[in-house]
């Protein structure tokens, strides 16, 4: 199928994508790698007045560092991701998480932050921001804001950015002392996450000091599993570790339907938590 | 110029294909490739309702679109559209309701079409279609077959006054082919009942459908991504009442079929009245939502059986009772899936007594036709199941159940209960090879060790021990079962002047390499250089007759008429060369290409000379027909059957339910072999739709009647890396019924795969109770079955 | 209508798209580039697969269905049609894909050779199970995979053996002359697997 008719625009600034979004109203649609809204548009379920591609504003496609924490463009794509040696040695569960992303030719075109406003609670990079503590750097009309991960999705395919805002970039704090690891689980390896689990400890002698556990598919926006969280706090044992994974589940509402039942969902999510805290001992 | 000799060893090697330089390059011909001066292009309106009754149409709002040359609803061609065919009326009483290819009325399943637009672009005629205003009134949806044949059920046809579409019976005791399977049941030590479901499958070719009709005077051009050129042609001609010789069909590169595109469908009528309404040329190419939702789908079956034995393990009697899910109307061979798979629920074994009955059920559904076996992996996938059940009843290991009834090698001929002559096999050593491979015994024992330690990665084994009937068929067979086609085959050689050769074949393949194997057939059988033999197809223009590739036929058929095709030529030859070489005709040998005098090993003549010898034709013997061409239709006088046996060993995740395959053997005898390679090639792929439908792929509609996996996305396809490597090896068991002594190799892998998939996963959770999970087998269905909730 | 300039098989190309023209629909109706094919719309199936340039240069396999001509501006695309080398030269994943019977129908093949030739641009001595997860955009219904898998193997050998480059390479001697019918892929290079001969 081929997309219904919109109008396109280049723009090479921040400033000029945000002036052509304000100009052209609430059908406006912001294009970074276009891997999911591309096929929408082809479907036709999506059919914005015009398109504005974020694709020659050159600083857009940089990684920087700043202090502790990486800065990601929003037209750093998966595939830059995985080979980007700042990324490699600072956020190797982003890494390891991008790998799973997609294929080969969607990581080529696809970008972490476009995953990120998607807000599909099916992506596997939600999660992953939850659980890294990363912040958004948001730029609209009324100039620039900064959104936590945590407040950032709103519902499915919603985030906080406004129709005439464009999400800049992705400030990700570097793992530092922090392992993680992310367990997906599909049907076919094309399939979306029927569930995800993106697990971080920091150990202390032996036992798990802090945890962060994110949840991909387990709700309308990405989750963190808080009660799983603090239950791992302290744990020394493969027990302990399975009993706390066991909660994960508590206060998530998963949906049902084709690619599996919300409690099978739940109990995945249990066994994927277990497995991927346990992987990082 | 030099013209290259066969050293006679072309059959059997592993030929590298012809047809690969063109797709490897992407100088490949798909129909959607066709572009003609002046085309316009097609858009259909589909309906987004299962079952509906359009109250009103307006397609004047698409005119207004830019663009834009024409559009029209079903009420505007109602008088000329006709009524899509159907082939297989396979009772005399079938329900054959009307079928229009656009809907006038009525829409009976969501994505049929209801309207459509011809315009400049591609993208014009889409836009257009938005545009078109259609009111619906909804009816009742009729999805659930059992349902639709209650009292009392919402009807898909209402004029029709029932679901039932037919009812259609073998019973051997009737049959006088076998005993009474009712007394057996009644009498048996043993009986195990079980239903088993075919879930709903679609073929999903890779190549979506696409078609260009060009109107020149009053000669119709169609290009179809179809696998039956010939029978496209004909059907075209009698529903459009277009006089045959002014139809001209081609099927050029076409990207797969799987059966899925056996089929005359409404998209090709719809080019084709568009084409002459406008007459211009018009072209129409599905998306792969369209594709999805409006090609014909496959499997869809209930199966009930009652398997009755003794407590030795051996059978005394099979009833099978199916519900066949037709769709919303009957396909062009969709009513006989079923009857073609009726003949196989006996598989290799000597059950004495047999009856089958099924029904053809509509519901407010895609229709369902051939896809990949057709009818045949449904019986092997049922008997099969069983065959483990009664082993697990009587506590003997399944490959012992499976020997006990079994027909050894040296009882072929058999004749089986359902009429059948099996022709040759030896299925012990196919199994004995198989178990070689796969390490049966180490694997059993790394099973126990796994139970033993409660290991949460379970391991099972399954069998599969399968034949089939292909080389589709004696034409006086399809004739009893009311087919409306024979199931002959043709083949011309025509010598080229330089000695070269062009073969037409009635065969259309799709991906099967004919081209290659059938050079490699006429090379050894004529002398002639591999390279510089051409196969043409295809085109009905080129090749006038012909019966097209489906059901595991063109080698055991088409191949067959290659090979006497190939004796004319020679015996045209033979009086030329022998008047050249000034001898008698019957002193001559005709060997590596060369006629000689017998015990004169020089001075011989190639056919090369007797093709330029005719062409001149200044000096021929008295009477002699200046030409080497020749032709064959070659009619089966029996099917073929290959067997096999395939071993799967799964590991089962018990705590999320994911299956993965860990080895998988399949040794099949499909009799002699053309090209090994190729051979190897159609076991892998069939092995993988097989392992598709048991573990990944289902299409699903919910309870209002829309197909919810109508994309790749929801509709998974395995990829690469859901896919274990094979183990292949073969043994060869000749056709005796025909000198190529070939049996076909299509369908063999889907067949046997899908049962030693799920006989492997139930296998590995034995012991936890788990007899049966339904298709295909999810991570979720397995783990619901290992909680002993529903599978 | 937007102005575009891609490169496209080496040749550079100039011309005013609708922005919704999407990249494949570009390169085929626009450009008679149509060995390079369309199978879904979900951009789930891969035969669209062209190499595109990024922002940087750098060549990499995209889905042509879903990135929009206008996107391309400024890009240097290959296609399967101009993945040969001059005289018709085949490149070898081209030539292993035939060597190998990597394919049947043929429809899926001009995405899964250039998804092949990625692959190998970046890991040039992948495993099995790498070739397998390399090629998991890619759907094909005839083969399995298996061959293919077998073919990007043998495709790799070849690489690394002439250099490490995926330059075209002559076409092989072995395929199709008369009196080496089993030539093709080396032994070697299909562990565990060999082509079937009948059981005497």
């Amino acid at each position: 199928m081929i997309p219904p008719s919109f109008d396109y625009a280049a723009p090479t600034t921040v400033d000029e994508a945000v002036g052509v979004l304000r100009d052209a109203g609430e059908d406006a649609k912001v294009i970074a790698g276009g891997q999911s809204l591309i096929p929408l548009l082809r479907l036709r379920f999506a059919a914005p007045s015009t398109l504005v591609d974020l694709g020659g504003i050159a600083e857009l496609r940089q990684v920087r560092e700043d202090g502790d924490a990486l800065v990601i463009g929003a037209m750093v794509t998966h595939a830059s991701v995985l080979r980007d040696p700042l990324i490699n040695e600072h956020l190797p569960l982003l890494v390891s998480a991008t790998e799973t992303v997609a294929d080969r030719q969607v990581r080529h075109r696809g970008t972490f932050a476009g995953s990120l406003a998607h807000a599909d609670p099916a992506g596997d990079l939600p999660a992953v921001a939850l659980v890294l503590g990363a912040s958004m750097e948001v730029v609209g009309p009324s100039g620039r804001r900064v959104v936590p991960a945590s407040e950032f999705f709103v519902d499915y395919l919603t985030s906080v950015v406004a129709p005439d805002e464009v999400l800049v970039a992705v400030r990700v704090p570097k793992q530092g002392s922090w392992v993680g690891a992310y367990e997906k689980f599909n049907r076919v390896a094309q399939g979306w996450a029927l569930v995800g689990v993106a697990a971080m400890v920091r150990r202390d002698n032996g036992s798990i000091a802090e945890a962060r556990v994110g949840l991909t598919n387990m709700g309308s926006t990405p989750l963190r599993a808080t009660a799983t969280e603090q239950a791992l706090a302290g744990a020394d044992s493969r027990e302990a570790i399975g009993a706390a994974a066991a909660r994960v589940a508590e206060g998530t509402r998963p949906s049902d339907d084709l690619l599996g039942s919300a409690d099978y969902r739940r109990h995945l999510a249990g066994v994927l938590t277990r497995r991927a805290v346990a992987s990082l001992s | 110029m030099t013209i290259t000799e066969s050293p006679g060893t072309e059959i059997g090697s592993p030929r590298r294909r012809k047809e690969d330089a063109r797709l490897i390059t992407g100088r490949t011909t798909w129909t959607e490739n066709v572009t003609l001066p002046g085309m316009l292009h097609l858009a259909i309106l589909r309906s987004p309702m299962a079952h509906a009754r359009i109250t009103s149409i307006d397609v004047s709002p698409a005119l207004e679109t830019k663009g834009v040359v024409a559009a029209f609803s079903g009420r505007d061609v109602a008088d000329v559209q006709g009524s899509l065919p159907c082939a297989w009326p396979v009772t005399e009483d079938m329900v054959h309701p009307d079928r229009p290819p656009i809907a006038v009325d009525e829409v009976r399943f969501m994505g049929e079409a209801v309207a459509v637009v011809a315009a400049r672009s591609r993208a014009a005629a889409l836009d257009a279609i938005a545009a078109i205003e259609v009111d619906y009134e909804a009816l009742p949806v009729v999805l659930d077959m059992e349902q639709a044949i209650a009292e009392g059920a919402d009807l898909v046809h209402a004029d029709k006054g029932t679901n039932k579409g037919y009812t259609w019976v073998f019973d051997s005791a009737e049959a006088g082919t076998g005993g009474d399977a009712g007394a057996a049941i009644d009498d048996a030590e043993v009986v195990i009942r079980r239903r088993y479901v075919q879930q709903r499958l679609i073929p999903a070719f890779m190549e979506p459908r696409s078609v260009v009709v060009d109107p020149t005077g009053d000669v119709y051009t169609m290009w179809s991504a179809t696998q039956i050129p010939h029978i496209l042609r004909f059907l075209l001609a009698v529903v459009t009442g277009t006089p045959e010789h002014k139809v001209r069909v081609i099927a050029p590169d076409v990207g797969g079929g799987f059966g899925g595109k056996l089929q005359v469908t409404p998209e090709e009528l719809i080019a084709f009245i568009a084409a002459k309404r406008l007459g211009k040329p018009v072209k129409y190419t599905e998306s792969r939502s369209e594709s999805l939702v409006s090609a014909h789908h496959g499997r869809d079956v209930i199966q009930d059986l009652e398997l009755a034995a003794r407590r030795d393990g051996t059978v005394t009697g099979l009833r099978v009772k199916l519900l066949a899910n037709m769709g919303a109307y009957m396909g062009l061979v969709g009513p006989g899936v079923p009857i073609l798979g009726a003949f196989m629920y006996n598989a290799i074994y000597k059950f004495p007594a047999y009856r089958f009955e099924c029904s053809g059920i509509f519901t407010n559904t895609t229709i369902t036709d051939a896809y990949r076996g057709a009818g045949r992996p449904e019986a092997t996938y049922a008997i099969e199941r069983i065959m483990d059940e009664l082993a697990v009843e009587l506590g003997l290991d399944p490959l012992e159940v499976r020997e006990r009834n079994w027909i050894n090698a040296d009882e072929f001929p058999f004749t089986t209960v359902c009429g059948l002559a099996y022709d040759s096999g030896d299925y012990a050593k196919a199994t004995d090879r198989a178990k070689e491979l796969f390490g049966y015994d180490e694997l059993r024992q790394e099973q126990q060790a796994r139970r033993d330690t409660g290991d949460s990665v379970q391991l099972g084994i399954g069998i599969s021990t399968y034949t089939e009937m292909c080389g589709l068929a004696p034409s006086r067979v399809l004739g009893a079962l009311r087919y409306g086609a024979g199931g002959w085959e043709t083949a011309s050689v025509r010598m080229l002047p330089t000695g070269r050769v062009e073969v037409v074949t009635g065969t259309s393949p799709h991906g099967q390499g004919h081209e290659t194997a059938w050079s490699q057939i006429v090379a050894d059988q004529l002398g002639v250089g591999f390279d510089d033999i051409e196969v043409l197809h295809g085109d009905t223009r080129t090749s006038y007759k012909g019966l097209d590739t489906y059901g595991s036929r063109s080698l055991a058929v088409g191949g067959v008429a290659l090979y006497n095709a190939c004796q004319k030529v020679i015996d045209k030859a033979k009086p030329i060369a022998a008047h050249m070489l000034e001898c008698d005709p019957a002193d001559l040998e005709f060997t590596g290409g060369q006629f000689r005098v017998r015990g004169n090993p020089d001075g011989g003549r190639t056919l090369a000379d007797c093709a330029l010898a005719v062409f001149a034709a200044h000096d021929l013997p008295d009477g002699i027909e200046p030409t080497l061409d020749a032709d064959a239709v070659y009619d089966p006088v029996n099917f073929s059957f290959p067997h096999g046996t395939h071993l799967c060993a799964t590991e089962v995740d018990t705590e999320t339910g994911r299956v993965t395959i860990r080895k998988y053997v399949a040794v099949d005898d499909i009799g002699k072999v053309i090209n090994p390679l190729i051979v190897e090639g159609q076991v892998h792929g069939g092995i993988a739709q097989g392992i598709a439908q048991a573990l990944f792929e289902e299409a699903v509609y919910d309870a209002d009647g829309n197909l919810m996996t109508g994309t790749f996305v929801d509709y998974t396809l395995p990829t690469a890396a859901d896919l274990p490597t094979l183990v292949t090896d073969r043994t060869e068991s000749p056709a005796p019924d025909h000198p190529l002594g070939t049996k076909g190799v299509g369908e063999a892998g889907t067949i046997a795969s899908t049962p030693a998939v799920v006989n492997a996963i139930v296998d590995a959770l034995r012991p936890m109770g788990v007899n049966d999970i339904a298709m295909p087998c999810t991570p979720e269905r397995v783990w619901r079955a290992i909680q002993g909730g529903a599978a | 209508m937007t102005r575009v300039s891609i490169k496209v098989d080496g040749v550079e190309y100039e011309d005013d798209v609708e922005p919704r023209t999407l990249l494949v629909h570009h390169l085929r109706e626009r450009l008679g580039k149509v060995g390079t094919v369309v199978g879904c719309d979900t951009s789930n199936c891969g035969a669209c697969t062209v190499l595109m340039s990024d922002a940087d240069g750098h060549q990499q396999g995209v889905k042509s269905c879903a990135v929009l001509a206008v996107q391309a501006d400024d890009r240097e695309i290959t296609t399967i049609e101009g993945l040969s080398g001059p005289d018709n030269t085949l490149h070898p994943v081209q030539r292993a894909f035939h060597e190998a019977h990597g394919l049947q129908c043929g429809f899926c093949t001009p995405g899964m050779i250039m998804a092949a030739v990625d692959l190998l641009e970046e890991n040039s001595d992948p495993s099995e199970q790498e070739i397998r997860e390399g090629l998991e955009g890619n759907l094909c219904r005839c083969t399995g995979y298996q061959n293919i898998v077998r073919a990007v193997r043998a495709a790799s050998e070849e690489i690394r053996r002439s250099g490490g480059d995926a330059e075209p390479a002559a076409p092989s001697p072995l395929a199709g002359e008369g009196h080496t019918p089993d030539s093709g892929l080396p032994r070697q290079s299909v562990p565990d697997e060999t082509i079937p001969q009948p059981v005497p």
